[in-house]
Formats: structure tokens, sequence, C-alpha cells
């Protein structure tokens, strides 16, 4: 198969010029059109973009989310390969369902799949699931994401397993302990409303003791990797970024709604605003974005946590946690920040970063590469029309806004996995 | 102080191999072919031991090695009592101490102990002031097994330089793979240890002649030897494994995998078996396995350390 994209430019020149793509590899830059021929629209092709954190809801909570509502959504996001959680229902704990989510995901011809696997059975924390078959039947990291891994023997026993495997542990970083019963930041708006408040330290605390299980492995030559998901606080990036001087291997992410909102949404007590961990203070959220910058932030990540309209619109402490928004993380991300961080920084952050923090190899628009590319219109503006949505989460907090940046077109393996009508 | 200033001690006790040499190591298993000799003779018992009290105080159970050790105590002509655990005051809260001196009071005139605390036998060489054989101390040293190990090893290729012998499984929790770790480079071979991460301490490394892997295609390639350690349920629950079926395809010491050692290679297990567990049944009773002839070299090693320990001369 075929394709051969026109009038667009590579990320980083301004040249017009057209890309030929040939059974799931890139075949070359600018030669004579062969194959279907689609037009770019003048746009900015990238790498297609790579997410390592969300949530699909499949199996078991389909009113939610699903495969294909899922990928469907992030290629319309621009994303390429997408990490799903294993906080399903069943748990992703078991190598047959990671086989059947393979398969039905490849039918699908929209984001290509790679799943993350629960590190330990059940997500309950007190035995390891099997990882070996779990890595054999395709999974690509483990996490207990969804819930916190209070204990830290089982935490150290797991990353000692997965890195004999080659492979990364990414974990909510939160003590549930001191996290009590807390549903927003702890702080003066939580204060203000009365609503029970989640302490920054109940992140810096946790991320402070995984990273000592970490030490205390490399100091005995076993290296193994951490990955902390959603970091949201000052203080805890401060402490990755004294063990990334320490040589240990420890990353993180940091989502897009916690550099772009802060605790102060909820003031209206709406739960669309309710995320695990949660919005918190301005200072916060330019500290993360100094991180960004300086590059003790790793990449970004979505932690896309679809919900229905009607446990969202539940009160504040019943409601569950999460923002769908893989469909504009780029756009938003672009429109917020293109000035600060550029363009081929949040590229970058979206796409070899996540791939260095897996282990893959960076993608790459050189002819040979395999063909996953996005296409991004940088120029028109566009309102946020969540009825348009290929999620069934059809709310999001930006809905209104308008953002420029917005993909009109995404290649996977070679094929159209998703083009703006 | 250094080693060869000193001239060096005889040691009166077996606990585990750091005060001997490689000479009086090699001494013992040149004497275990003698032993063997007297064990197929008609009547097979030699006067050595007459007169000697051996008690085997025995805190864990363990059928096997008990007989073993108190066969080759008999076969010596050695008195025998036997001290179990279970069914006595030390279930009712004894201490160690306590026991052992009113044992010493019958005139024992040396232990074998087996404890399921590292270090207790140290302890009850220290209480009683007798020799101690330690017949498997917690996961710290189980020294007459690496002892009859290596004796098997080199009964089938005559020496035990240069050769390889590879430990899969629970290297954690096993004095068999920490005795054989500091035994048999002592001997000249070396010891390639592996297992799931979890259950392979980094820090064995440092031992020398030794080396670590959780690949177990790694771990037998070039090796004479394999052994295959018993895998305990307990790792499970204990959050190890994720699951035994896993451990068995990944770390089961079969056939398939011992297509990548050495051609000659032979299979081991300190026993008992858990089988289709950390060993498939065509390596356990298959042409490479060793694992009948180990308890056969096991009581001619246990005969050669009484003799070595209680009357051999320098
Ligand atoms: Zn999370």
């Amino acid at each position: 198969m075929t394709i051969t994209i026109t009038n667009m430019k590579r990320i980083g020149s301004e040249e017009l010029t057209s890309v030929t793509v040939e059974n799931g590899l890139i075949k070359g830059w600018n030669l004579a059109e062969e194959g279907e021929v689609i037009d770019g629209q003048g746009g900015t092709v990238a790498p297609a973009l790579i997410e390592l954190h969300a949530h699909l809801r499949e199996p078991g909570q389909t009113q939610k989310e699903d495969l294909a509502s899922g990928l469907a959504a992030a290629a319309a996001g621009g994303y390429g390969t997408v990490v799903c959680m294993p906080n399903t229902s069943p748990v992703i704990d078991d190598p047959a369902i990671v086989r059947s989510l393979l398969e039905k995901a490849g039918t699908l011809g929209f984001a290509r799949l790679k799943p993350a696997a629960a590190l330990t059975r059940g997500q309950q924390g007190e035995a390891l699931a099997e990882l070996t078959y779990l890595k054999q039947a395709g999974a690509v990291m483990f996490t207990d994401d969804g819930r916190t891994n209070e204990n830290a023997r089982v935490l150290r026993l797991g990353l000692e397993t997965a890195a004999s495997l080659g492979m990364v542990v990414s974990v909510h970083a939160e003590d549930a302990s001191l996290r009590a019963d807390g549903v927003m930041n702890e702080g003066a708006v939580s204060e203000a409303l009365g609503v029970p408040g989640n302490p920054a330290a109940a992140e810096a605390a946790r991320v402070a003791r995984d990273i000592e299980i970490v030490a205390g492995l490399a100091a005995q030559g076993r290296p193994v990797r951490l990955h902390v998901q959603h970091l949201s606080t000052a203080r805890a990036l401060d402490l990755v970024r004294d063990a990334k001087k320490r040589g240990l291997g420890v990353s993180c992410e940091v989502c897009p709604h916690h550099l772009t909102l802060t605790d102060e949404a909820l003031r209206g007590f709406d739960a669309i605003y309710k995320v695990a961990p949660p919005l918190r203070t301005q200072a916060d959220a330019d500290f993360l974005l100094e991180g960004l910058r300086d590059g003790s932030v790793d990449c970004l990540a979505t932690d896309h946590a679809p919900h229905t309209r009607a446990e969202k619109e539940r009160d504040l402490l019943d409601a569950p946690s999460g923002i769908a928004y893989i469909e504009l993380a780029f756009p938003l991300m672009y429109t917020r920040f293109g000035g600060t961080l550029g363009l081929e920084k949040i590229v970058e952050l979206l796409t070899a970063a996540p791939a260095r923090v897996m282990g893959w190899p960076e993608p790459t628009l050189e002819a040979g590469a395999p063909a996953d590319l996005v296409v991004f219109d940088l120029k028109t503006e566009r309102e946020v029309r969540p009825a348009e949505f290929k999620s069934k989460a059809k709310f999001t907090p930006w809905a209104g806004e308008t953002l420029t940046g917005w993909p009109v077109l995404t290649v996977v393996d070679g094929k159209v996995a998703y083009r703006r009508d | 102080m250094t080693a060869t200033a000193t001239k060096q001690v005889r040691p009166r006790h077996l606990l585990d191999f750091q005060d001997w040499s490689p000479e009086r190591l090699t001494a013992i298993l040149d004497n275990a072919d003698t032993m063997l000799q007297v064990l197929d003779r008609p009547v097979k018992k030699v006067p050595a031991l007459q007169g000697l009290t051996i008690c085997t105080a025995f805190f864990e159970n363990s059928t096997r090695t008990r007989t073993s050790f108190e066969l080759a105590a008999r076969r010596m002509s050695a008195d025998v009592m036997t001290f179990a655990a279970g069914a006595s005051s030390v279930s009712k809260g004894e201490s160690l101490r306590d026991t052992i001196e009113v044992l010493t009071q019958y005139r024992v005139d040396a232990y074998i102990v087996r404890h399921h605390a590292s270090g207790a036998a140290h302890l009850v060489h220290q209480y009683s002031g007798k020799p101690v054989i330690n017949a498997g101390d917690g996961r710290r040293a189980h020294p007459t097994q690496a002892l009859l190990d290596a004796y098997t090893v080199r009964q089938e290729f005559d020496s035990l330089d240069g050769k390889t012998v590879a430990i899969i499984g629970d290297i954690r929790h096993s004095r068999v793979a920490r005795s054989n770790a500091e035994l048999l480079p002592k001997l000249g071979a070396k010891v390639v240890l592996c297992g799931p991460a979890t259950l392979l301490p980094a820090d064995l490394a440092g031992l020398p002649g030794v080396t670590l892997t959780t690949d177990p295609v790694q771990a037998v390639r070039g090796a004479h030897a394999v052994m295959a350690l018993r895998l305990q349920q307990e790792r499970m629950s204990g959050g190890y494994l994720g699951s035994l079926q896993e451990y068995a395809d990944t770390y089961q010491v079969n056939e398939a995998l011992m297509q990548h050692a050495e051609s000659g290679a032979i299979v081991l297990h300190p026993g008992p078996m858990n089988r289709d567990v950390e060993i498939s049944a065509d390596a356990a009773d298959g042409p490479r396995s060793r694992i009948l002839k180990q308890v056969e070299n096991g009581q001619a090693i246990r005969m050669s350390v009484l003799y070595h320990l209680l009357v051999g001369r320098d």
C-alpha cells in the first residue's frame, strides 16, 4: 500500500514538500507522486505522537470508553501509539487479556495499542502478576496506576523483576494515608470551599520513598527503571531532579491539565476538574513548565481518563477522578506554550521523549523509518467542540476555547488512521 | 593478619568453609573415595569412631539429611543420639543454649545441627565447646551438601579445575547455593547463580568465581553441571513470583535447557524434588541425572567429614 502526502512542511522547515510511504515505511521525500495522493493542506508534518498514559476502559467499562472510541480519539489527537492503563474490569493482569486487546486493536486501524499490564495481581499490591507471561503476551510496561503501591516491598520485588525483563515500572505516586479522603489540592482553595484536601506532601513523600527503593537497588549493582506518572507538585519534581543527578533510573511525566489548570478551577464545585493527583497551584504549574524546559520532566502524557457524564455530574466527593482530552492535548499545548516552549520542544516531549522513557527507538522522519506521521494545521483557529469528539466522553474543561495546532491527518503504519473531514 | 604467615589451625568444626583451605577440602573429597569402598563391603562398618557419642540435633525436620548423617556415624561405629526438636522442650520455649547445655551433660562428643535460623550451628559450637557439623542453618550454609555436590561433579570429570556449575532457582533463600558458591571456587570451579531477579541477591556477585544472571540459557551455557534448587511454594505468597507455572516455564531445568550446556553436562538436585516445577521428569530421571548418585555420595562425604574432624591427624 502506497500513499503520497503533498503540500506540507517537515517540522523545522518552511519548504513545502511531499512524502511517500510504502508498506508501512517512509519511502522518501519529494518523490514522484505514487499511490493515493493526500493533500497536507499546507500543514506541518512530525512523527506521530506517543501517549504513555491513557485509560481506554476496555475490558469492562466500555460505557466510559472502548478500544475503538479511545484509539480513534487518539488518532484524531495526532497519536500513533497509545499505552493503555490496566485498571480495567477485570484488571489487565492476565496474558490472555493482553493478547485479546492487541488482537482487537490491530483490526481497528486507528492508533496502535501498546498495553500496560498490572504489576500486581488484581492491582491489589500484594503479589506480583505473571510479569514474564505478560511481557510475552505483548505488555510494554507494568503499573498499578489507578491505585497506589502501598506495599513498598512488593514494589521493590516488582522493580527487580521488571528490570530483569528490560521493562519500566510506572507508578501513581501518592501516599494513600497522607491523601486520606482528600479530593482536591490541600490549600487555600480547599479550605475556602470546605472540601477535604490532598496535600502536596502525599505525592512528594511517595516519590521520595520510591526513589530510595531505586537507589538501594542501584547501590547493589542492580539498576531498575521507575517512571513516576502524572507528577503534579514542585516538591516531587525537585526530588526527581535530584534523583537524576544521582544517576538513578527515575523518569517522570507531566500532564497538560496540570500545566494549564489550577485548584482555582474547582471553585464552582464542578467534578469535571476532579483529577488524581489533583490540580495544584499556579506555582506548581509554573515549576512543572520549567521542568519541561530544563529536561527534568521527561515527557508529556495526558492521563486521558474518560467517564460517563452522569458520573461526572455527581458531587465532588463522589464523582470519579479524571479528564478525557487526548484529542486536544497537542492543540492545547501548542496554543498555550508554543511561544514559551516552541513547537519542536512540544513535539519532542510527545514523541522522542516518551520513546526514550520506554527504551524504544526514537521516531524520525527519515526514509526507511516506520511511517507513523501526523500533520498539524498550525494556523487555523478552531473552537473546542466536545460533541465532535471521537471519545465517548463528550465534555471537557476547555469546551468553547479557541485553539490552534489541530491535527489534520494521522498515519499509522503507513495507513491513514485519522483525516479531518 | 595474613593467612600465609599464620600456621593454619585444623578446624574442629564444619560450620561453613571460611576456615577451610583448598588442601583440607580436597583431602575430604579424596577420603570419600575410601568411604565409598567401605559402603561396598558386605560388612559396612569400620571402628574409627568407636566410643564416641554423636548427637544429631535437628531443630528443623529433615529425615533424609538426618538419616544420612546417622548412618554415616553408625558405619564408623559411633554411638548416635537423636534429638528432634519437635518432640522436645524446645517447643515449650526452652532456649537453644539451655537445650545444648542439657545435651552436653550426656557426654556428647560432637553435634550435627540443623536449624531454621542462620548462625544456630555457630551458637551450638559456642555453648557446647564441642565439634559441630552444620547440617543446614537457615539460609546460610549447608556445607556437607556442597561437599557432596563438588564430589559428584569431580567424580564425573576427574577434576573440578576449570569446570562450571550452574545453580538455578531460589538463590536468595538457599543455603545450598551459598555453600556451593563458597566451596566450588576454592576448588577451582566457577559458579553461575541463576534465578528470578527477586530471588537472586545482587551482593553474591561479590564472591570470587561467582557470576549472577537471570537468564537460564546464559547460565547453563558452558556449564558442566546444572543444579536445580527446590522451589518453596511460600515464595508465591511472599510476592517473589508471579506464579509457579510462570517460574517453571522460565527456570525449569529440563532437557531442552540442558541442550545449551556442555555436551556431557550432568543434572544435580539437593532434593526433595518438586517434579515439573524446578525440574522436569526428563531431566530428573534421564541419563544426565546424578541425583541418586548424590545421595550415595552424601553418605561417603559425611563419613569422611566425621573422620576428618574427630580422628584425622595432620
Ligand atoms: Zn494515576
